[in-house]
């Protein structure tokens, strides 16, 4: 109890100092749990991805589209619940600047196999049913304020034109972790229009969803497809969604390591920082240590003393840096608009920047307290004349 | 106590008491490279219960040093350093500081309070090393606050007070463990003449009224007098 009055009472000694070193801790834990997210929002897709589903593309690239025929044939492999389509469309709405991801989907097929987009019943009916109809995620539909009912034009710019969607339903996600950011649409519609116009686009698509009746035969599923296709004129490739979206993620993995680095740096500086006040804060108080000790306290009192500032101050710091992260992530999501469909401040950068204060405040009294506890009593009061 | 009985300590030193400090060719060196300087050179002294003794000399002359060489807060080159009995050369730190808390009083030149804590909390302090009560505790020190003649400046912290009303307070403080023995550093080195005689009666009460040992470095020979009995250290060596 007297340990934590004096600490406290010392904290506040020097007002100025305290704050300021509080404030650094605040921007640093800020940044580290920002820069965190943004990292954690990169690999969202990738981790919200059930493993009970593959994705089936073109071996040569994504940017190449395999015939519909093939649907037929993956159907019939072994170990396959069933075959949905899925087609990147890339048109702009209004601007360029507002990106999000639109796809033409086999629409019951798929929305069979992502239960994880709720829609109600009764949206999902006007859906189905409308040739021209589209779905969008909740956050999506905020982002632009569309209500049902309205028309919505998407310039393209791999399907030439303007094309016109009636938005006929919004899917809620099933937790945070849920995209609620793309724009679904009907493949048929896309396929029936474009053949029209290029009979040799049509009846291609970019990808097939792949429902695995047991998750743990991913591997042998995947390769029972692939090998299917061997030697055909467009040979796939086949790969969980989970690695599908990590290969997405994979080709700016060096802005996330970068990112990653920089988080983690500026603890490393906050910790110098408060290692240097924290020094500089004991040495001041050599003479009263040494009184201390003179009236019988240990060693282990005095490096407490030391320590529970220290880790006072980091923690109020730590404290205030993640309650302002929240904030500031969603400020920072609104600000890119839907380019980051899934942005959320988890509960691991929580624990590691409660982590990362904590190991602030230990570190910067380490090298103060075992000084305070190493220097001779009778030279200590000769520090207070 | 009644002044017979401590006067009669002193005279006992003579013969029958034991010595509360007995010191035996003490010496201390400090070393800087190969250079070694010699700080005290083969003391030996005896102080006895109820003593008051004002320890003078010239300064560098190794007064603080023997004096914190007595307060177990540092330690000797050479020698033997027994205070009630304990060879208090051979304890270890851990011992030595829990033996410092229940037999040594402090009283430093600049006081030594910590200026974060009240006039009460800091006659507390050493008091948290006790397994004493809240209320055990609120007593010893209403008590040495009133013997101090500051129970309306418990409040008080140390920048709120004068140079005397701190040395009082650290007064309180030395004797609120109930110690063997004091020690005071130039108590009233701080101290205007007026204030300094406060201090030097109060410690003089201490000694005839709870019969505290006390054991004071002094370069003021007013101080001095307030002593029963005084030492001189010249250059590392006593001279009586
Ligand atoms: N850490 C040290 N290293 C070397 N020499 C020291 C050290 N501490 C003290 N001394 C020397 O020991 C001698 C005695 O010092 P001490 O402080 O005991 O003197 P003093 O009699 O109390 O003097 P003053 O009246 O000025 O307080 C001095 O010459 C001093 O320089
Ligand atoms: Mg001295």
């Amino acid at each position: 109890m007297y340990v934590a009055l004096l600490v406290l009472k010392n904290a506040l000694r020097h007002k100025l100092r305290t704050i300021l070193t509080v404030v650094g801790i605040v921007v640093a834990i800020t940044a580290f749990g920002l820069l965190r997210t943004i990292v954690d929002a990169w690999y969202a897709g990738a981790n919200a991805s059930s493993s009970a589903r593959l994705v089936t593309r073109n071996a040569v690239s994504l940017v190449f589209s395999m015939p519909l025929t093939y649907a037929q044939k993956i159907r019939q492999v072994p170990g396959v619940a069933s075959v949905a389509l899925a087609n990147w469309f890339g048109g702009v709405y209004i601007s360029e600047r507002n990106f999000f991801p639109q796809f033409a989907i086999s629409a019951p097929s798929y929305l069979e196999m992502y239960p994880e987009y709720m829609l109600s019943p009764e949206e999902r009916k006007a859906f189905l049913t409308d040739r021209t109809g589209a779905i969008a995620g909740r956050k999506l539909a905020e982002l632009y304020g569309w209500k049902i009912g309205d028309q919505i034009p998407l310039r393209g710019t791999i399907f030439p034109g303007t094309w016109t969607f009636t938005l006929r339903g919004i899917y809620d996600g099933a937790d945070k972790g849920t995209d609620q950011s793309t724009f679904f649409f009907h493949w048929d519609y896309l396929n029936e229009t474009i053949k029209k116009q290029f009979p040799r686009r049509g009846d291609q698509t970019g990808v097939f969803v792949v429902q695995l009746k047991d998750p743990q035969q991913a591997a042998e599923v995947s390769e029972a497809i692939d090998a299917t296709f061997k030697n055909s004129l467009a040979e796939t490739l086949t790969e969980t969604e989970k690695a599908f979206q990590l290969g997405f993620v994979a080709m700016t993995e060096a802005i996330l390591l970068a990112i990653q680095a920089v988080s983690f740096v500026v603890i490393v500086i906050i910790m110098a920082v408060m290692a240097n006040t924290m020094a500089m804060t004991a040495r001041e108080r050599y003479g009263e240590y040494a009184t201390l000790k003179a009236l019988g306290f240990g060693n282990g009192f005095v490096a407490l003393m030391i320590f529970g500032e220290s880790l006072a101050i980091a923690l109020v710091g730590g404290a205030a840096g993640i309650a302002l992260t929240f904030p500031l992530a969603r400020g920072f999501a609104d600000a890119m608009g839907s380019l980051f469909p899934i942005f959320f401040v988890s509960e691991d950068t929580l624990l590691m920047q409660f982590a990362a204060a904590i190991l602030i405040g230990v570190v910067a009294a380490c090298i103060p307290a075992w000084k305070a506890a190493r220097v001779r009593i009778v030279d200590g009061l000769r520090a207070v004349a | 106590m009644s002044d017979a009985i401590s006067e009669s300590r002193v005279d006992a030193a003579i013969d029958s008491v034991q010595p509360l400090v007995a010191i035996r060719s003490l010496s201390k060196y400090y070393t800087r490279g190969d250079q070694i300087i010699p700080v005290l050179l083969d003391i030996d002294l005896d102080v006895f219960p109820g003593d008051f003794v004002a320890l003078m000399g010239p300064s560098g002359s190794g007064k603080s040093t023997l004096l914190n060489l007595i307060a177990g807060i540092d330690k000797p080159s050479s020698g033997e350093l027994r205070i009630g009995g304990v060879d208090i050369v051979l304890l270890a730190d851990v011992d030595l500081a829990a033996w410092r808390a229940a037999n040594v009083g402090f009283i430093f030149q600049f006081y030594n309070l910590m200026p974060v804590l009240t006039a009460y909390q800091n006659i507390e302090l050493p008091l948290m090393l006790t397994s004493l009560s809240r209320t055990e505790r609120r007593e010893r020190v209403e008590m040495a606050l009133a013997l101090v003649g500051l129970t309306d400046r418990q409040d008080h912290y140390p920048n709120e007070l004068s140079g005397g009303q701190e040395q009082r307070v650290a007064i309180a403080r030395a004797l609120i463990t109930d110690p063997l023995l004091i020690v005071a550093d130039e108590p009233t080195g701080d101290l205007d003449r007026v204030t300094a005689a406060e201090i030097l009666g109060l410690l003089d009460r201490l000694n005839r009224e709870l019969g505290k040992t006390i054991i004071m470095v002094t370069h003021d020979p007013k101080a001095a007098e307030a002593a029963h009995r005084m030492i001189h250290l010249e250059k590392g060596v006593l001279v009586h």
